[in-house]
């Protein structure tokens, strides 16, 4: 590669590499709700009935919380990436892009907040 | 510009635009097109619902007597029905997911394959949602 005629006003600019981050993130996190659904769903249908002892039981224990909240931030980051895409595929007028954009951005943020907060209620 | 140039009756060129939202219905996709925009919608709509499911989640786990609110809420019909549709958005979603990781790793993406795998996506997630409505309606 040339490098060295690389410098100054003929610098390449290529960005801040989130479009890679974020699709790398957006792949890294699908696995890790792959295995999460996985998990869930085996003891979901493993589990004689489905009763609030068998079902609290399993979100009771700290290894599970905090399995969960890895999982859903995970989600959330995923949902970022994925929403961001529909807004910046239809939504033409900036200002509305960055409305909606920022509007997804905050309601994600609560949603953790709130599954923190469902998730330690057990 | 010569009147000779200007006189000259414009040919009729071919023109391609995006396609119109009222031609949605009638636009044919195949297969592999299929899965790409449920993809899309099924996790749009799963966006959309992310309050309901976490206030279920929420219901299902703070107490016993919450546990009997939520299980009171999913014995409602149109409760049920609006959870399966979100069981099939998360089931297709879910499949269509592996077979895009699948398809980063540049595992089957002639064309041949990419057909077969989103037909078997697609027959899948339904046959899976099929479950969990038997599951969700009491059949067993």
């Amino acid at each position: 590669m040339a490098t060295k005629n690389n410098i100054g006003p003929k610098r390449l600019v290529v960005g801040a590499h989130y479009g890679v981050r974020d699709w790398l993130a957006q792949r890294v996190t699908a696995i890790v709700m792959v295995i999460y659904t996985v998990i869930l769903l085996g003891t979901f249908f493993s589990a004689p009935d489905f009763s609030y002892e068998s079902w609290a039981g399993l979100f009771a224990r700290q290894w599970f919380k905090l399995f969960s909240l890895v999982t859903f931030l995970g989600l959330y980051y995923h949902v970022w990436v994925g929403v961001r895409d529909i807004w910046m595929d239809y939504v033409k007028p900036v200002g509305v892009r960055l409305t909606l954009q920022i509007a997804t951005v905050l309601w994600l943020l609560a949603c953790a907040a709130w599954t923190v907060q469902i998730l330690w209620s057990v | 510009m010569s009147e000779a140039v200007r006189g000259v009756p414009k040919k009729e060129r071919p023109e391609f635009r995006n396609i119109h939202v009222t031609e949605l219905a009638n636009y044919r996709l195949p297969p592999s097109g299929m899965v790409s925009i449920l993809h899309r919608i099924s996790g749009f709509g799963l966006f959309l619902l992310l309050p309901f499911l976490l206030y279920l989640l929420q219901e299902s786990l703070r107490s016993e007597w919450s546990f009997a609110h939520f299980a009171g809420i999913v014995d409602n019909v149109f409760v049920k029905i609006v959870l399966l549709g979100l069981s099939w958005a998360y089931l297709h979603h879910f499949s269509a997911g592996i077979r895009h990781l699948f398809m980063d790793n540049h595992m089957a993406l002639d064309k041949d394959s990419a057909h077969a795998t989103a037909l078997l996506v697609l027959v899948i997630s339904l046959a899976l949602t099929v479950l969990v409505g038997l599951k969700l309606f009491g059949v067993f």
